[in-house]
């Protein structure tokens, strides 16, 4: 089910005026950003200096840079939805005791997704950096949608956003630092999403939970369990499925 | 098959159950032929413990027979007879490379419901409540062992299931106890607690080198246990004031590291454990700590207080300014079961302890509901009840 849904109730589908202050916050977070990362002087801390200055575009005109703004806006609907704070915000972290390179390994095969997150059916990988993303909804419903993989560096970071056209508009990234030495990962999850309006819109807003970072805390509990214990824990089975052999 | 089911506070009944299924690939399924009630069973017994639900299956102390092997456990086969520590643990995550077995990350599938009470969620624990993970317990006829490729431990046949049996937890949990008091020559180790963990302790406290040791009860049949099997000096609490006994037989000094084998539902004759009762039952308080109070206010300067009795909630009165006062070091936690099972092992392979003189009942699983409120009301003498499903 491919529904088209339009972001219209919580966007004002014109193109957001970007006041003083947001503008002046921009400024500031990106020179922030931009001074923490050159001072770094490392590979990491040049990048994340890069990464802010359209965020100074921005402070500074009000717009983003066109190259991003062809970016955002061949999908439209994501950047709309998205823009500044709106939507859903979610980072959760965690600690892993595998090396970067198998953690990056597992979650870039994006079907292991739904070994770990609860609320996904299957994610098929497109090629080209696409994939479709089936999600179950309350009361069995399925959200779908396509996304493509904006930003990939090994063992470093994936960062995704949702395409036009699906039932959720969302973009995350998922960062991956050693810790402990090189013998842990820290995996940081940025998630922001918005479920359109009309029906699907409280479906969507209620299979995330009413604690949204709670249900992705629990999804990287079992991913954790999953590459370190190499099983997901489970008290009991299914009900209605423990009657056994008779003994 | 048959299991011991809890249907509420002073309600248990042995009932028809399914029996239990591989479900993930490292389980096992254990055919139990021998199981224990534990203390810390009698806090669920007497309504203290949050999120049991009706019909959960009850039991931590259980060993038995392998019944059946998930696909992904290469360490144990069908027929290997083995005994079950009661954490649940993965073996492979931070906590377990430490050693902290009984803190393991992975094993608590109900992990966000202890978090919400103390950060940070501890191992699970066989049939032991909701927010140790819902793992059905060992008082059945069978049960499903997960991670079983680190937990159980293999026992030679020429060992009696009684004696390796108390490997499950309380010989593991006495000896740890006795081993975070860190015992140095000369030392005097007193004991809060003559039940099955107090034994074990004063017990696991001579192997560690203690010069005395000092048990503390009022039950006769207990104390005699401690000084008869035990060889420990015993006080009784209802006939002395302990503080000031413990005082004149140190020469003034306090015993160096007092272990607190008690928990929550300690009982006592003096003003603090009457106000315990009071705000315990009227709900104003979740444990009684009379014992942990007394314990700081008898140790030495510098001393250790150890505590293998268990305690759930938010402790009133609490002397901390005691502790800090003397500088003491207080050592607690659930038992790190697997760091200690082959060493136990040995030492009863050798000779060194033989752990079933604990045992003063052996019953079958029927007798379940009776013998859970003869141990809580220390009727006839009982100190430990060992069960036989089969």
């Amino acid at each position: 089910m491919h529904t088209t849904a339009y972001p219209s109730d919580f966007d004002q589908t014109s193109e957001p005026s970007v006041d003083q202050l947001q503008r002046w916050g921009a400024l500031a977070a990106a020179a922030a950003v931009i001074g923490y990362g050159v001072s770094r002087r490392s590979l990491p801390g040049l990048l994340m200096a890069a990464g802010a200055v359209p965020l100074a575009y921005r402070g500074a005109t009000g717009r983003w840079p066109a190259a991003c703004e062809a970016l955002l806006s061949s999908s439209g609907d994501t950047r709309e939805a998205l823009s500044g704070p709106r939507g859903i915000n979610v980072k959760e972290s965690v600690r892993l005791e595998c090396p970067v390179d198998e953690v990056y390994r597992f979650w870039s095969r994006l079907e292991n997704l739904p070994t770990f997150m609860k609320n996904l059916v299957v994610v098929t990988d497109l090629g080209g950096g696409r994939s479709h993303w089936v999600a179950r909804g309350p009361g069995g419903v399925r959200v779908e949608w396509d996304a493509e993989i904006i930003n990939e560096i090994q063992n470093k970071v994936l960062a995704w956003k949702s395409l036009p056209g699906g039932d959720v508009v969302s973009a995350g990234s998922v960062t991956f630092e050693p810790a402990r030495g090189d013998s842990g990962t820290q995996l940081t999850v940025t998630l922001q999403y918005q479920p359109p309006a009309g029906k699907f819109g409280k479906l969507v807003a209620q299979a995330f939970g009413s604690e949204p970072s709670q249900t992705i805390r629990e999804d990287l509990r079992r991913l954790k369990q999953l590459l370190e214990a190499g099983e997901i824990a489970k008290a009991a089975g299914a009900p209605g499925t423990s009657a056994g052999a008779g003994r | 098959m048959k299991a011991a089911c809890y249907y509420g506070k002073e309600d248990i009944r042995v009932e028809r159950v399914p029996d239990p299924q591989i479900l993930n690939p490292r389980d096992a399924i254990v055919k139990v032929t021998s199981t224990a009630i534990c203390g810390s069973d009698l806090h669920i017994y007497d309504g203290y413990i949050p999120t049991m639900e009706r019909g959960d299956i009850l039991g931590h102390e259980f060993m038995g027979e392998v019944v059946e092997v998930g696909r992904g456990n290469e360490r144990l086969k069908v027929g290997d007879r083995v005994v079950v520590p009661f954490t649940i643990a993965c073996g492979h995550c931070f906590f377990c490379h430490k050693q902290l077995w009984s803190l393991c990350d992975n094993s608590n599938p109900n992990a966000w419901l202890a978090e919400k009470m103390a950060g940070y969620s501890g191992s699970a624990l066989f049939g032991y409540s909701h927010i140790y993970g819902g793992y059905p317990g060992g008082q059945a006829e069978y049960a499903r062992v997960p991670f079983s490729d680190v937990g159980p431990i293999k026992v030679p046949e020429s060992l009696s299931d009684e004696q390796v049996l108390f490997l499950s937890d309380i010989f593991p949990t006495g000896y740890m106890a006795a081993e975070n008091c860190d015992i140095q020559p000369g030392d005097t180790v007193a004991v809060w607690g003559c039940g099955p963990v107090g034994q074990f302790a004063i017990k696991s406290a001579w192997l560690l080198g203690a010069e005395r040791v000092i048990a503390i009860d009022r039950f006769p049949e207990r104390l005699a246990m401690a000084h008869s099997q035990g060889k420990a000096e015993v006080l009784n609490y209802e006939e002395v004031d302990v503080t000031e006994a413990l005082r004149a037989m140190t020469g003034g000094q306090g015993p160096d590291s007092c272990i607190d084998a008690v928990g929550l539902e300690a009982h006592g004759t003096t003003l603090d454990a009457w106000y315990d009762r009071v705000k315990t039952s009227l709900y104003m308080a979740t444990d009684r700590p009379h014992a942990l109070r007394q314990a700081i206010a008898a140790c030495r300067k510098g001393g250790t207080v150890s505590i293998p009795g268990v305690y759930g909630g938010w402790l009133d009165k609490f002397p901390l300014g005691a502790a800090f006062a003397k500088g003491l070091t207080l050592k607690m936690g659930q038992t790190h079961m697997h760091r200690y099972l082959p060493l136990l092992l040995g030492r009863i392979e050798r000779g060194e302890i033989d752990p079933s003189f604990v045992i003063t009942h052996r019953v079958s699983l029927d007798d379940a509901p009776e013998m859970y409120r003869t141990f809580r009301d220390k009727q006839d003498d009982c100190i430990k009840v060992v069960m036989k499903p089969h």
